[in-house]
């Protein structure tokens, strides 16, 4: 996988050890020191992983096996609003894939990806919780309601800066 | 409650939050506020209140006026004319389709009339984030009946005696969970609630911990209290942001006021309650994969016995029980386990929460008492279906149930039954489909679901679940084969019967049940390379119905491929090879002319 080679400052280190020994560098908490350094990083590259390992003792692949399991950890940057497209039951017998099918056509991007000028990422996440207003779809933490495909381009064009 | 002569409860569940609720409780606020009304009346933001298809809802007490789709404008006519006028804002009142009566009452709405709110009933009441209104409604009076007055064993003869099942989804009886726990020496012992909610379209967990968080910490103690265990934890999903907001509020007051920490109420028991977050895997609300999550790992299940009882969180016993079950058992200890079971059928006792979605009139979260119709539940509770179209199928239990149709309308909703149709109860997801729906379609997105979630520890499920997919993606596509039809039922025993957890012994469920309910479906896709639904794009031709078409050439301009051909004002043609089949035409017709097959 290509990918670009993420350069670690000092200071991120420092601030991943930090997380670590904020949770005693206990190697059972590594779900919860991973919330916490994708909070602060965004998404979690194999050289974030790498400093992890070394802060809780335990190997990488360890690391790299939590981080590829759970869905919520991603090892892409997202884009600068990252949208998500609910494909929970719900929103999926009234009509999603055709809402996430007009995004991926506007956006030339496919689920998972972010667009070049990484500005918007697309993501599929399973129920929102918001199924009276299905179909629904996150910008950020922007929530919006009945999407229909035709909408599509009137919710990007909110973010055209 | 205080001296307020007036409350306004504004709902803050997600549902209504994502349309604007919470801009609704400010602008409520500020009007209260400059005409001088904040002694008499209060604005509060509470838990769902269920009917999230007219959110976000405003209701007030004591008149129980139910305010539906109310937007932060209506917040200066609110206060205004009822508030100060004591008027009712006519044009926010639920109109009762059914009659065209406006409902001012939401006791009169059909959507509540048959409901029982036991887990819930607190949602849509009380601040979930002030503990004083939570023991205003009888909040930890069961922990402190517990504590002083009974033994453990007494107790969990109560819970035994009221007939609970696990609300999770395979209905367990938690009296017994909670006895093998008990049975079970050690040292150090935990109580775990899941609230690992994954089944897609299923929400009432996360309501519950949104609008009534002490209800579970209650009831955690209390089965800290019973196992004889002094540690508690939520594995919560880290999707649910504003539950955990709310659950860490709780904790706090909790801690407070002494009903969590050391020596509570006084007795010497000490328990404590610690939050652990899920991070997006569906397997994890399987219990020994939400144990293995908790300790930091991949959440892959492992094989029973041991079972958690025994040895569970860092091989210590541990009870694990869902959100919705902890939320019934403070009302189980006051109102006596007897109340309980006279509720419900004779091996479900109690009620259950349904999240209600799909093509339904009201979506919506309700909680209705085993042993309910789904007739009941769709066309009164759900006001039928959208738009007038024909009732298909419901799915229950999500990616692990199966589909119940119209011949399943009038069989009592319990766990036996569900079970007993090709079903089950599962966390309580409830999707309903219309004649617009094609099961094989909705069999693959199970699937496509499955396959994603598998987590790969065993073959049956990580290889199995990817070969049904294939074969549902070819009939899907027309490439179906006479002989697919037995091959995904064949495959499908084998992968129930052969894996390793319940996520795979129930992911072929929605392929069997679909194919038992709807065979001749299936059999149009494979055999006349149809979809009746009209769903499976590959499938569809389209064609322009000579009589309506008019000439007016607008299905032409918008073929994206050039094959639509025709002269001004003459009747057009759709070259079948040449069409993509994006429905470009149909969208633009205003003539009803083109049609899809």
């Amino acid at each position: 996988m290509s990918r670009i080679k993420f350069e670690l400052r000092k200071d991120q280190i420092d601030k991943i050890n930090e997380i670590c020994q904020s949770f005693n560098n206990e190697a059972g908490e590594l779900i919860n020191v991973l919330h916490k350094v994708q909070g602060t990083f965004g998404y979690l590259p194999a050289e974030v992983q790498e400093v992890v390992a070394k802060g809780l003792n335990i190997p990488v692949a360890k690391v790299y096996g939590v981080v590829t399991f759970y869905s919520y950890f991603t090892m892409t940057p997202k884009g600068k609003h990252p949208i998500s497209i609910c494909t929970g039951t719900a929103c999926y017998v009234r009509g999603a894939e055709k809402v996430l099918e007009e995004f991926k056509k506007e956006l030339k991007a496919e689920v998972g990806e972010t667009t070049p000028d990484g500005k918007f990422s697309i993501a599929c996440l399973r129920c929102v919780g918001a199924c009276g207003l299905a179909p629904v779809v996150m910008v950020g933490d922007k929530t919006y309601g009945r999407v229909a495909p035709e909408m599509v381009k009137d919710i990007l064009a909110e973010y055209a800066d | 409650m205080s001296d307020y002569k007036i409350h306004l409860l504004v709902c803050g569940g997600t549902g209504c939050k994502a349309s604007e609720s919470a801009q609704v409780v400010s602008n409520l606020k500020k009007e209260i506020e400059s005409q001088g009304l904040s002694d008499f009346a209060q604005v509060v933001t509470t838990g769902c209140f269920g009917f999230c298809e007219k959110g976000p809802i405003v209701k007030i007490i004591p008149d129980n006026t139910f305010y539906t789709q109310v937007k932060p404008a209506d917040a200066k006519e609110i206060v205004d004319e009822h508030i100060v006028k004591g008027r009712k804002v006519e044009h926010l009142l639920y109109v009762d389709p059914d009659k065209n009566e406006k409902v001012s009452d939401s006791k009169g709405m059909n959507f509540y009339k048959k409901q029982i709110r036991i887990a819930l009933r607190n949602c849509g009441i009380i601040d979930p984030e002030n503990i004083g209104e939570y023991i205003a409604r009888d909040g930890y009076e069961a922990l402190g009946k517990v504590l002083t007055s009974m033994s453990p064993e007494e107790a969990i003869d109560v819970v035994k005696k009221s007939g609970i099942r696990g609300r999770g989804g395979a209905g367990f009886p938690t009296g017994l969970k909670w006895e093998l726990t008990r049975q079970t020496q050690s040292d150090v012992k935990y109580v775990v609630c899941n609230a690992d909610e994954g089944d897609p379209g299923a929400f009432m967990d996360r309501s519950i911990l949104e609008g009534d968080p002490h209800s579970v910490l209650e009831a955690m103690a209390i089965n800290g209290y019973c196992t004889g265990a002094g540690h508690g934890l939520i594995y919560i999903r880290a999707e649910y942001p504003l539950a955990i907001e709310r659950l860490k509020i709780a904790i706090k007051q909790a801690r407070e006021y002494g009903l969590l920490g050391n020596d509570i109420l006084g007795t010497g028991f000490n328990f404590d309650v610690e939050l652990r977050y899920g991070a997006g895997a569906f397997v994890c609300g399987e219990e020994t994969a939400l144990i293995h999550s908790m300790e930091g790992s991949r959440g892959e299940p492992t094989l029973k016995p041991p079972f958690p009882s025994v040895e569970g969180y860092l091989k210590k016993p541990t009870n694990v029980n869902n959100v919705e079950t902890y939320a019934n058992i403070p009302v189980i200890f006051n109102r006596g386990a007897a109340w309980f079971a006279s509720i419900g059928t004779e091996k479900s006792k109690g009620t259950k929460v349904f999240a209600l979605a799909g093509k339904v009139n009201n979506v919506g979260l309700i909680e209705v008492p085993m042993g309910i119709t789904l007739r009941e539940v769709i066309f009164e509770i759900g006001g039928g279906i959208k738009g007038g179209k024909k009732f298909k199928a419901v799915q229950t239990g999500g990616p692990s149930g199966g589909c119940l149709t119209e011949k399943h309308l009038d069989t009592p909703i319990d766990y036996d039954n569900l079970i007993a149709v090709g079903s089950m109860m599962g966390s309580g997801g409830m999707v309903v489909m219309d004649e617009d729906d094609c099961m094989v379609d909705v069999a693959k997105y199970f699937l496509d679901f499955t396959v994603e979630e598998s987590c790969g520890k065993c073959s049956p499920c990580r290889i199995g679940n990817k070969r049904l997919h294939e074969l549902l993606d070819k009939l899907t596509k027309g490439k179906g084969e006479k002989q697919d039809i037995d091959r995904l039922i064949n495959l499908s025993n084998v992968i129930k019967d052969t894996s390793l957890c319940g996520l795979g012994q129930s992911s072929p469920n929605p392929v069997l049940a679909t194919i038992s309910n709807f065979r001749d479906e299936y059999e149009a896709h494979v055999f006349d390379k149809k979809c009746p639904a009209g769903v499976c794009k590959d499938l569809m031709t389209y064609s322009i119905v000579d009589e309506n078409c008019v000439g007016c050439t607008a299905c032409a301009r918008a073929c994206p491929v050039g094959a639509i051909t025709g002269e001004r004002k003459e009747v057009h043609f759709i070259d079948a090879a040449l069409c993509i089949k994006c429905g470009a035409c149909m969208e633009k017709c205003k003539f009803n002319a083109v049609i899809v097959k």
